[in-house]
């Protein structure tokens, strides 16, 4: 896979090239430069099928990393692009004129991220969640289980384990 | 609120303009009454007798635990033999089986087509998400008791729970409906204020009216 | 009484921003609810659609009921704690999450599963795709109406579940793949019983063929329906039985294989029509080589060696930084979870990229247009969805 990216190179200012199988890498793509890449992979390189597009929230540089991951059936590789964006506010250009099932992708990021894709279709429906009040789910300074707390009454009686200290009493009661 | 649950003015088929309210014009303003138990007891203890042995389930998979209603409706297990059987529509339907773990979403769909069985009728809750939360103790977007929204009468536990002990949990249903003691639609009665103050509570985008049927 | 003319008039017209001119209060068209709680869907989900007539001119899915937040949970779940959970994002074919999750793991932490944990992890999984496929063969048919077949598929699909739970302890949830390995061997004389089952499977296999793939009625209506066009494929991702059915033998089996699909002796199951027909078809020929499959891998899996590979103290078990994407080709397509891990005992981000992602939305959306209502049931089983993997 490694001539691929000596071809995309003398093209595209890329970063870091990840080579995490044989048949699988990753690749930093800076921001302007990430729509002409998809375009290139997707009509010169053979890499029609996009198989997924998800965000991983990277706090603590206050940075969303996203990921496009592109399937090349014929040459049996995968090759995931990372753009990353500005956590707040977060915005990202649309693809859903290169896939259309990249829409789906997109809706679910902007409500589980927060993520605005301007100009995909039918971005600011309910897509999972309905009557959602607080900040995005899967961001991670969201606390689902302070939220379910306080949210959903407990049924008394249920007793929750440390499994580290479970396991030391279960092995070694007395305590040595 | 969806635009086409919004007042607003129609014209008719025969040219004439009128208003209409669908969250008001479409459904029975009137909450839900206790259903008072035959004058007789042994009156009452006929009906229960048939009760318990007509029990048709409503057809809608809330969750995972839908996937073990199927195996009884064959011969395998067969539930037809005890006069279990499955109906598409909550009109035909007295016994709801929350098959899983409801999310807030779903939850409103289940209240809605709940409220829309005919009386007498049945909650049995499946599996242990139902009761306590179970595996999705710490989700943001499952309830975790289903008593705090709905009666229930019985409640199977297992994740999921095997068509084996879905029978038994009918069983203990008829046994419950035989004894009298199946009050959950009245119960829903006397407490709706209750129930509907506890569904208000997680269902934030409540565009329904409060009793819908 | 006048037949029905295909007057295009009466359609709506299309905004220049590609959305449908559609006047509700026109009286022309109507919306119909398709679900959640509606007998002629997959699971829990709802297609809202438009009709002129009884002719579809909008569909649009509607998901999100059955949502638990899997990935948000299994952030805050050390990775052991993670199995119990990954094999609930799909109900009939669960041990897809529990291989996948686990290569995924093991890549990352570097640990090489034992040979015969391979053999038996595939021998589960081309079990749980048979499963599957029984599951959708009852609800196609059912979608046109011919109950019976339902009935026999759910019968022979019993018998698979006592040897999944003669295997594994769990009808439904096996929870078997560990990261490193399985948790058993195969019980005493399980590959003879095993063995009889899959011939009654044929056997049924072969009644399923007389009365559904031979019936008039199926084939009146399934053939010519539901076209899904070649050059949809990438575009749509689409993938598994539909896009093998479409004449592409798109199959990750083949593609990439994992596990112990290389040494194993097998071609794509393909068809050219890409209708209903074609991909019942293709499943029922897939579900035959399943069971080929599932005959090779008894015949040659090793019988002696370890189970699990060495793996750290689950409790304290850090996992270096790094991502990673594992496929599999389950029953409905590919199957893929996408890893990250930041250096702590947390998994960072968990993607699950189900297949029926992009065949319930996108693609459904597109077909449904301009079918009959009676045939949005069949149309939306014929892609073989699963709600569960769309919103988890």
């Amino acid at each position: 896979m490694h001539d691929l990216y000596d071809r995309l190179k003398a093209r595209f200012p890329l970063g870091e090239w990840i080579a995490r199988r044989p048949d699988l890498a990753f690749v930093d793509v800076p921001l302007p430069q990430l729509r002409p890449v998809l375009l290139h992979l997707r009509d010169q390189e053979g890499f029609t099928h996009l198989v997924l597009l998800t965000a991983v929230d990277w706090i603590e540089t206050g940075e969303f990393q996203l990921t496009y991951l592109l399937c090349n059936r014929g040459r049996a590789c995968d090759l995931g692009l990372r753009a990353r964006i500005a956590r707040d506010p977060a915005s990202m250009e649309s693809i859903h004129d290169l896939w259309p099932t990249a829409a789906t992708y997109q809706r679910e990021l902007r409500e589980m991220f927060g993520i605005d894709f301007p100009g995909s279709p039918r971005l600011h429906e309910d897509f999972i969640l309905e009557g959602w009040r607080e900040i995005p789910p899967y961001r991670r300074d969201f606390d689902t289980l302070a939220y379910a707390r306080e949210t959903y009454r407990e049924r008394p009686g249920r007793v929750t384990q440390d499994p580290a200290a479970y396991m030391q009493q279960q092995l070694d009661p007395g305590g040595h | 609120m969806k635009p086409e649950l919004q007042p607003r003015r129609v014209t008719g088929p025969d040219g004439r303009e009128f208003e209409v309210d669908p969250l008001r014009d479409y459904y029975c303003e009137a909450p839900p009454a206790v259903h008072p138990p035959a004058y007789l007891r042994i009156i009452e203890d006929l009906f229960n007798w048939a009760r318990a042995e007509s029990i048709w389930i409503l057809g809608f998979g809330t969750g995972c635990g839908a996937i073990e209603m199927r195996p009884l409706m064959t011969p395998r297990f067969d539930a037809y033999r005890y006069g279990i059987q499955w109906r598409p529509t909550p009109r035909q339907a007295n016994l709801f089986v929350i098959s899983g773990y409801l999310s807030v979403k779903t939850l409103k769909r289940v209240i809605r087509s709940y409220e829309q069985m005919q009386n007498p009728k049945y909650v049995v809750g499946l599996g242990s998400c139902t009761i306590n939360g179970g595996m999705y103790w710490d989700s943001y977007n499952t309830i975790k008791r289903l008593d705090d929204y709905l009666p229930v009468d019985v409640y199977i536990a297992g994740c999921m729970p095997r068509p084996e002990s879905l029978l038994h949990g009918f069983m203990e249903l008829k046994r419950i409906i035989r004894a009298g003691q199946a009050e959950g639609a009245n119960d829903y009665a006397r407490n709706f204020a209750w129930y509907k103050d506890n569904q208000k509570r997680v269902i934030h985008d409540w565009d329904m009216p409060d009793y819908n049927w | 009484m006048a037949l029905f003319t295909p007057d295009r008039s009466q359609y709506p017209q299309t905004r220049a921003d590609g959305s449908l001119d559609i006047d509700l209060t026109s009286g022309k068209y109507l919306k119909l609810w398709q679900g959640p709680q509606h007998p002629g869907i997959t699971g829990n989900m709802a297609v809202e659609l438009t009709v002129c007539g009884d002719e579809v001119v909008e569909g649009r899915t509607h998901v999100g009921y059955l949502h638990r937040g899997f990935e948000k949970l299994m952030e805050r779940r050390t990775f052991i704690q993670c199995f119990p959970i990954v094999c609930r994002i799909c109900v009939p074919e669960p041990d897809f999450n529990e291989y996948c999750f686990a290569a995924a793991v093991e890549e990352l932490a570097g640990i090489q599963a034992p040979e015969r944990a391979d053999w038996i992890r595939t021998l589960i999984l081309e079990m749980g795709r048979i499963n599957s496929y029984l599951m959708y063969l009852g609800g196609q048919a059912g979608a046109f109406g011919l109950g019976v077949i339902g009935q026999w598929t759910t019968y022979a699909r019993d018998l698979m579940l006592d040897r999944f739970e003669e295997l594994t302890g769990g009808r439904i949830y096996h929870m078997f793949i560990l990261p490193g390995g399985v948790r058993d061997g195969l019980p005493d004389g399980f590959a003879t019983r095993l063995e009889e089952t899959l011939r009654e499977l044929e056997t049924v296999m072969r009644d399923v063929y007389d009365t559904l793939f031979c019936n008039a009625v199926f084939k009146t209506r399934a053939c010519g329906l539901g076209v899904i066009e070649r050059d949809w494929l990438d575009p749509y991702g689409v993938t598994g039985p539909n896009a093998r059915a479409a004449g592409v033998p798109k199959d990750v089996r083949r593609d990439q294989p994992y596990l112990v699909y290389p040494g194993l002796d097998f071609e794509p199951v393909v068809a050219t029509d890409s209708d209903i027909y074609a991909r019942a078809d293709v499943r029922r020929r897939d579900l035959l080589m399943s069971i080929d499959l599932i005959r090779q891998i008894l015949a040659r899996m090793p019988h002696s060696g370890p189970l699990m590979a060495e793996v750290p103290n689950v409790l304290h078990w850090k996992i270096p930084p790094g991502e990673t994407y594992i496929r599999g080709e389950c029953s409905r397509g590919e199957y893929g979870y996408y890893l990250v891990t930041d250096g702590s005992g947390y998994p960072r981000r968990v993607n699950v990229r189900g297949p029926s992602y992009t065949h319930a939305m996108a693609l459904l959306e597109r077909m449904i247009v301009n079918a009959n209502i009676s045939d949005v049931a069949a149309l939306m089983v014929s892609l073989h969805t699963y709600p569960p993997e769309i919103e988890r």
